[in-house]
């Protein structure tokens, strides 16, 4: 009983020493009552459920400890010899059901709550790919991808790591306060899930088809989430950033988006980059969409990501290589980046994959040469 | 043949003969044989996922790649979960099983003893595949132990037909079991054994079984069109040729949720053994503790989908799936009450395999409480693939059917090898794995409420603490269980003998035999006024 004590009292000095080192990153233990009205329902109800089994916990250990205590052999010498009581049985299933009724209630009227997507005033479909997001904004044209950009250093620990490590992306979600938003959720390749603590809203993106959620946030701000189901090798590295603005901020920004995209339609591949541009560049690209599966230094992950090292794809013909990444492989994991990347991206980084990793090909792919290749395949 | 001369031809020894000595336990047909080699295949594999286990938590230690890829991390989190729920788990509650349930109803054996050594002899070969996976060309099966389609069909490792032709085997191994412990109670109780004086275990085993037979071979089908869709140009989860990946998930949850109650049942089985036991005082309310497991057993069946609130069902579906699944409580509530109500006004000590028991009570009692706090689909939809539900089910499985096993093995060690364990060292096992375990899955709870998913190899700076302060418990955990198999490997070769009834509160069958029981047992069915009465 000693050697108990003292391990307790040694188990409780390490975790404040832990704590201690660990004083700079601050915690949260509960649920966040989030900034929509389904996530404060949401934490109004299991913080009810949390006080019902608080109640209940403390009846049921209360009388095992009483027992524990008062009826041990040294105390209570002779047992009892009761052994049933229907009137007790009844009571313990009928005044349990009677809470759980009580719970119910809230429970149904919050759920018919999340799922009444009607009059909403913007609608975003979201869509899973291994591993990024899609959103694409209905009614205003605008489309894009999300992807993590926590730098491979920090993940490698060459770097210390950022306050919000694992949970910041290129380009975030962007909507305005006070508007009701639908949420149209599916995938590209596997399930993922999408999921915004402060929103209250989890929704699987299931292949094939299509689920809705919604939220209308009341608080301008910047929230966080990440994919919830386990999509594959990059499942922690797919983050999610939502940033609420003013409905004045957001008009502004969709015109930013709009006109974004005509210029980079006009631009258009015709511009020759030098090698230089193109494999610095083509580095971004590549820490970006490959680095995943291929990892940073092209040696690849085990058989279902191939090295890039003298790979026959990548040492071969530049136009089969620029068709793999266009297109996709076929019954493999490498998925198309033809809608994903641009003609500039996509010749970038093919440059960098043939110069670098040991691989000397001295090629350069410029993108009129993707263009060529992107509209024959159409 | 002389008593002597019987038992030496049952029990070559491996150094002198080992020829014979491995075919004696190849061949054997006895169910106490049987049951030890269920219960050391339990042994091996538990510090098999057990290691895996340490992989992952040392991973987690700290944020940031630091002891294994994304892509292993994955698969030891697959395979541990695999090898817990189907190389050590059910493995032991079977080896339990065929130990004690001719011993408690009086029966000679089981009632087919060639059937017994084949469901167990496929175990090992099932295992072996399942692990070998980790050494082939490619990655191991490296998407959770759910294996959700598409991402374990068009997206699986080669590896992924060798998990299959596994649980093949392992259904089979489970299927001919249950079989077997049916035909087992439903023949051979010894006269004056009615159906309301079977002990709890007994009881809770027969229905284990019926689910057994009900649900492995739904997870068989299951299994089975992955295969066909990886191979033979099906469609069944995959949309592109107009099948659906949430079938998959029906079909695997249809098996899965009565999985979870097989699990477990045992377990109640064993407490309710235990507790009355070392409180000196009859089982309360034996009748509705019968009716309790039968009811749970059904409403089984009708609760699955709560696994998928997420995946946009309609509301109808939900709330039929919620208020179903809350409804669980009731009977499982009623156990944990007249468990509490048999040790009010008993005479308790707390010998090792009561204090086993004691922890699966609260802490059982903690994973229902977050378990009907999941049944809540609105709520369940923040807590969902979260580690809140890592923390609800290692909550439900560690301290529930796990320490219902070391309850177990504890409490009928004596009997089976004679020899009384180490009763100091069992209570420090006990401690330290209470503690521990505590340390490990309890901030679990809060990492999920403040927004950490599952199956995750790297984390966001505010979840550090508390994943470094579950890691150092998980190793503590796993370091306490050497004292477990420390004291069991003891009390095979030495310590007191233990006398025919090591437990004056003890009581049933299996204490008038002799300890330990000779190789066969119950020959002549024992008198009728030996069998306990039970409840009314």
């Amino acid at each position: 009983m000693r050697f108990i004590k003292n391990f307790l009292l040694a188990l409780v000095t390490a975790c404040c020493l832990l704590n201690s080192i660990n004083a700079f990153a601050d915690y949260q233990l509960n649920m966040t009552p989030g900034v929509t009205p389904v996530s404060h329902d949401v934490y109004a109800l299991h913080m009810a459920a949390f006080w019902i089994c608080v109640g209940i916990g403390v009846v049921v250990f209360g009388v095992m400890f009483y027992s524990i205590i008062m009826h041990r052999r040294s105390r209570h010498p002779v047992p009892a010899k009761f052994h049933q009581h229907m009137g007790l049985e009844i009571a313990w299933a009928v005044i349990p059901l009677l809470i759980l009724i009580i719970i119910a209630i809230p429970a149904t009227m919050v759920l018919m709550r999340m799922e009444d997507t009607r009059n909403s005033d913007i609608v975003i479909k979201v869509t899973g790919y291994q591993w990024k997001w899609k959103y694409e904004y209905l009614n205003q044209g605008i489309s894009f991808y999300s992807n993590l950009s926590t730098p491979m250093d920090q993940r490698m620990n060459l770097e210390p790591k950022g306050p919000n490590y694992l949970l910041e992306v290129d380009n975030p979600v962007v909507i305005p306060v006070n508007e009701k938003i639908r949420f149209l959720v599916t995938a590209n390749d596997v399930i993922h899930s999408w999921w915004v603590p402060a929103l209250g809203i989890k929704q699987d993106g299931i292949p094939g088809f299509i689920h809705e959620a919604w939220a209308d946030v009341d608080k301008i701000g910047t929230y966080r989430g990440q994919c919830a189901e386990l999509c594959g090798a990059g499942h922690a590295f797919m983050p999610i950033v939502v940033e609420v603005v003013s409905k004045k901020d957001f008009a502004q920004w969709v015109q930013k988006m709009t006109k974004g995209r005509i210029d980079a339609a006009s631009m258009a591949p015709h511009k020759d980059w030098t090698k230089s541009e193109l494999l610095q560049k083509g580095r971004q690209v590549y820490q970006q969409n490959c680095q995943v599966c291929h990892q940073d230094e092209g040696q690849g992950l085990n058989k279902l990501y191939p090295s890039l090292k003298n790979s026959k794809v990548v040492l071969g013909p530049a136009e089969s290589e620029t068709q793999i990444v266009l297109f996709g492989s076929h019954g493999t994991a490498m998925q198309a980046f033809s809608n994903q990347l641009t003609d500039d991206e996509i010749a970038a980084v093919i440059t960098y994959t043939r110069n670098s990793f040991g691989n000397n090909s001295h090629d350069i792919v410029q993108p009129l040469a993707v263009a060529k290749l992107r509209r024959y395949e159409r | 043949m002389s008593e002597a001369a019987l038992h030496h031809d049952h029990h070559p020894k491996l150094f002198s003969n080992p020829f014979k000595w491995a075919a004696r336990w190849i061949c054997t047909t006895n169910h106490k044989d049987i049951g030890t080699l269920y219960l050391w295949l339990s042994c091996i594999m538990f510090f098999v996922g057990g290691g895996m286990a340490m992989i992952i938590r040392a991973e987690l230690f700290q944020p940031g790649a630091r002891f294994v890829d994304p892509e292993l991390f994955n698969q030891m989190t697959t395979l541990h979960g695999l090898i817990m729920v189907f190389g050590v788990v059910m493995p032991a509650m079977t080896g339990l099983a065929n130990w004690q349930v001719p011993l408690m109803i009086g029966a000679p054996d089981m009632a087919l003893p060639r059937l017994n050594n084949w469901s167990f002899w496929i175990l090992p070969a099932a295992f072996a595949i399942l692990i070998s996976t980790l050494f082939m060309d490619g990655p191991a099966p490296d998407y959770g132990w759910t294996f959700y389609a598409p991402l374990s069909t068009t997206y699986g490792p080669p590896s992924t037909d060798f998990m299959i032709f596994a649980i093949h085997l392992m259904g089979l191994s489970s299927i001919m079991g249950a079989i077997n412990i049916i035909a087992t109670i439903i023949n051979l109780r010894c006269p004056g054994m009615t159906f309301m004086k079977m002990p709890m275990f007994v009881w809770t085993w027969f229905i284990t079984a019926f689910l057994l037979l009900a649900v492995m071979p739904v997870l068989a089908g299951c299994v089975t069109m992955m295969l066909t869709d990886r191979h033979f140009g099906t469609s069944f989860f995959n949309p592109a040729g107009g099948g659906d990946p949430v079938l998959f998930q029906h079909i695997f949850w249809f098996f899965g949720h009565p999985e979870v109650y097989i699990l477990i049942l045992p377990a109640f089985g064993v407490v309710s053994e235990i507790i009355p036991t070392f409180s000196r005082k009859p089982l309360f309310g034996y009748h509705f503790m019968v009716y309790a497991t039968v009811a749970i057993a059904a409403v089984s069946f009708i609760v699955w989908a709560h696994h998928m609130f997420t995946t946009g069902m309609p509301i109808a579906g939900e709330l039929f799936f919620m208020y179903l699944t809350m409804l669980v409580a009731v009977p499982t509530g009623v156990k944990v009450f007249n468990w509490v109500t048999t040790m009010f006004k008993g005479s308790l000590t707390f010998e090792t395999p009561m204090l086993f028991a004691l922890g699966f009570l609260v802490m059982f009692t903690i994973g229902g409480f977050s378990g009907v706090m999941l049944s809540l689909a609105p709520a369940d939809f923040q807590y969902q693939d979260t580690y809140f539900v890592v923390a609800h089910f290692h909550y439900v499985l560690v301290p529930g059917s796990i320490f219902a096993i070391m309850a177990a093995v504890y409490y009928w060690l004596p009997k089976w090898t004679g020899h009384m364990y180490n009763e100091m060292l069992g209570k420090l096992h006990f401690w330290l794995s209470a503690i521990f375990l505590n340390v490990t899955f309890f901030p679990m709870h809060f990492l999920g409420l403040a927004g950490m998913p599952r199956r995750i190899p790297d984390y966001a700076l505010q979840f550090a603490d508390f994943n470094q302060i579950a890691s150092l418990g998980a190793f503590g955990f796993g370091l306490s269980q050497l004292i477990f198999l420390f004291v069991v490997i003891r009390a095979i070769f030495a310590g007191k003998p233990a006398g025919d009834k090591p437990w004056d509160g003890a009581e049933g069958l299996e204490w008038d035999l002799p300890s330990p029981p000779p190789y066969h047992t119950w020959t002549s069915p024992p008198s009728i006024e030996s069998i306990p009465e039970r409840g009314f």
